[in-house]
């Protein structure tokens, strides 16, 4: 396997304030990389940077093989880029956007207009081809500005938080499009604030934190940095709360947490089946009507949170894998 | 040999998208021609009955019309700034600038294509003023050489609306400013007015302003003006003045706004 994408030490200041502050990462081809990370946290001054965008003050990088402050126009050939704004023209319609980009890139009228077609055949944009882009809903944009993007077939593609404000039809579309891509080989470098997206298309997270890499790993190694799973159960009257509590705690590696307003305990048991059997007998045996009793393992959203501190601005569904059980 | 074509083919493109543009929103060009056209209709009927020239040949309706022709000139800072500013925040400036294009593609394709757009509204003036009684009175290579001095001068008028744009990103404020320019710069010039009143230093900021080169050149070269009795350097030499200041103008400009671009991109 060769590295499509590869950082050292990639620094940028603003005025007194460090954007990166040391970055390295590195991406193997064919792969997706997921930078997450809080607002300002660096991900998209890193995306800016690696697309040759910006310059870094410090540190170097390569993508697709070349160096991406002396050999910039090398790498322009080969990489696409889908900013966190749809960046297309609305004035044009999507054929034209693609056109142009293609013209662009060299691709020739023809090239270009053949290349067009199939793509707007592939994000299913074909009824809409000859529309200008400003009467285009925001998931079309979206698939417009990543089909834009993979235009010249680029080996490495550039997604700043590509599915931000998206519904979540339009943005389940977007990451089978994106997958597909994967699938054809491409590289993908995306970043986003939405966990579960990363959980979704990356096959290694990196997160970032005022400008530095604080955690690396798939999600799963992440998610065991945090610890292993969690008993959640739900009773049904808030006032058998504390009891469930006390019924748990001896079985309980950790005091158990109480949520009053969803009338839940939140309980790490150690591993194995005989742990879930026993707390399952024990509140059957105290008398504590149970309305849920789910595993839940932990999300990136615990991660995050306890790597650094801070809650995400995202309010992603949390991802869970619900073992109910009837008691 | 083979990149000076393919940088010919991506201004090709890109200038084909802001014709696009142009075919799509004509208000544009309603907009930059609007003003001149209520000049003419303003100053031709209503000022010409109390305004009395002295010094020209014909009557004032003639006197103003090269003066109405730079004023569009003016008038092209404001497309080209909310042009280039549309393109910046809309993030379609790092789109282009991710691809292996030359570094003045984007600003020059602008540049050009709003051109198009001048000429459309110098044609557009020049018909009102046909109906209102203007005429040119010059050989055809004078007349040829007044309208080229005026795409010229709105050509460096682009320029300065690219590096307008760069700078205010704020599509509201570049309007009030590009109509502050039109106003501050179409006034203090012999535009609408011989200079020959105003105090001394006024007259030489007003005279050396190249709106005022411009049009008396123009008045000159079609023969809408009586000789320059005046004898200031400018007035008596305006097609020199013109063509130099225009020059000037756009050696400074276009390297200048390739540098802002350069940086301002990359913030």
């Amino acid at each position: 396997m060769n590295t499509a994408i590869e950082a050292a030490g990639l620094t940028k200041q603003y005025g007194g304030h460090r954007a990166l502050d040391g970055v390295d990462l590195s991406v193997e081809a064919g792969t997706v990389l997921g930078l997450l990370g809080p607002n300002g946290a660096g991900k998209t001054t890193t995306v800016r940077t690696l697309a040759t965008l910006l310059e870094p003050d410090a540190g170097t990088a390569r993508v697709a093989g070349f160096d991406i402050v002396r050999q910039r126009r090398e790498v322009r050939r080969r990489i696409g880029l889908a900013g966190q704004y749809a960046a297309v023209d609305e004035l044009l319609t999507g054929r034209e956007n693609l056109v142009l980009l293609g013209r662009l890139l060299r691709l020739g009228r023809r090239g270009s207009a053949a290349r067009a077609a199939e793509l707007l055949a592939q994000f299913e944009l074909e009824a809409a081809a000859d529309k200008p882009a400003k009467e285009y809903s925001g998931g079309m944009r979206r698939r417009l500005d990543l089909a834009v993007s993979l235009i010249a077939a680029p080996e490495v593609l550039f997604l700043d938080e590509p599915t931000t404000g998206l519904d979540p039809a339009s943005r389940a579309t977007l990451w089978r499009m994106v997958q597909d891509q994967v699938d054809q080989g491409v590289t993908v470098l995306l970043t986003t604030q939405y966990l579960e997206e990363a959980d979704f298309l990356a096959d290694r997270i990196l997160v970032v934190d005022r400008g530095r890499v604080i955690a690396e790993g798939t999600s799963d190694e992440l998610k065991r940095k945090v610890g292993g799973e969690r008993l959640e159960v739900a009773v049904a009257d808030g006032s058998a709360l504390a009891q469930a509590a006390a019924v748990l705690a001896p079985l309980a590696v950790a005091p158990p947490q109480l949520d009053e307003r969803q009338r839940t305990v939140h309980v790490q048991l150690p591993d194995g089946m005989g742990a879930l059997a026993s707390a399952a007998t024990a509140l059957d045996y105290a008398g504590v009507t149970v309305e849920e009793f789910a595993l839940r393992r932990p999300s990136l959203d615990d991660v995050f949170f306890h790597l650094t501190g801070e809650a995400t601005g995202a309010p992603g569904p949390r991802e869970a894998a619900k073992a109910e059980a009837s008691v | 040999m083979s990149s000076v074509l393919a940088h010919g083919g991506d201004v090709a493109a890109l200038t084909g998208r802001h014709l696009r543009h142009l075919r799509r929103t004509p208000e544009k060009i309603i907009g930059v021609a609007l003003t001149p056209v209520a000049m003419v209709v303003i100053l031709g009927y209503l000022f010409a009955t109390v305004v009395e020239v002295k010094n020209t040949g014909g009557s004032y309706r003639e006197y103003i019309m090269a003066g109405v022709f730079a004023q569009v000139g003016l008038s092209c800072i404001g497309i080209t700034a909310i042009g280039v500013a549309g393109d910046l925040g809309k993030g379609l400036i790092d789109r282009f600038r991710s691809l292996p294009m030359g570094r003045a593609t984007v600003l020059v394709s602008h540049t050009l294509a709003d051109l198009a757009a001048a000429a459309l509204s110098i044609l557009l003036v020049a018909v009102t003023g046909l109906a209102v009684g203007w005429r040119v009175h010059g050989s055809f290579l004078e007349n040829l050489t007044g309208f080229l001095l005026l795409l010229g001068f709105a050509y460096a008028m682009l320029w300065v609306g690219a590096l307008l744009g760069m700078v205010m990103r704020n599509l509201e404020a570049i309007s009030g400013v590009a109509a502050l320019l039109l106003v501050l710069f179409s006034f203090l010039s012999s535009s609408f007015m011989p200079l020959t009143g105003l105090p001394g230093w006024l007259r030489t900021v007003a005279e050396w302003n190249p709106v005022s080169a411009v049009s008396e050149a123009c008045r000159q070269l079609w023969g809408n003006t009586g000789p320059a009795a005046s004898g200031s350097f400018p007035v008596e030499n305006a097609v020199l003045v013109s063509a130099l200041s225009i020059g000037l103008l756009v050696a400074v400009l276009i390297p200048l706004s390739l540098r802002v671009y350069r940086i301002s991109a990359t913030r």
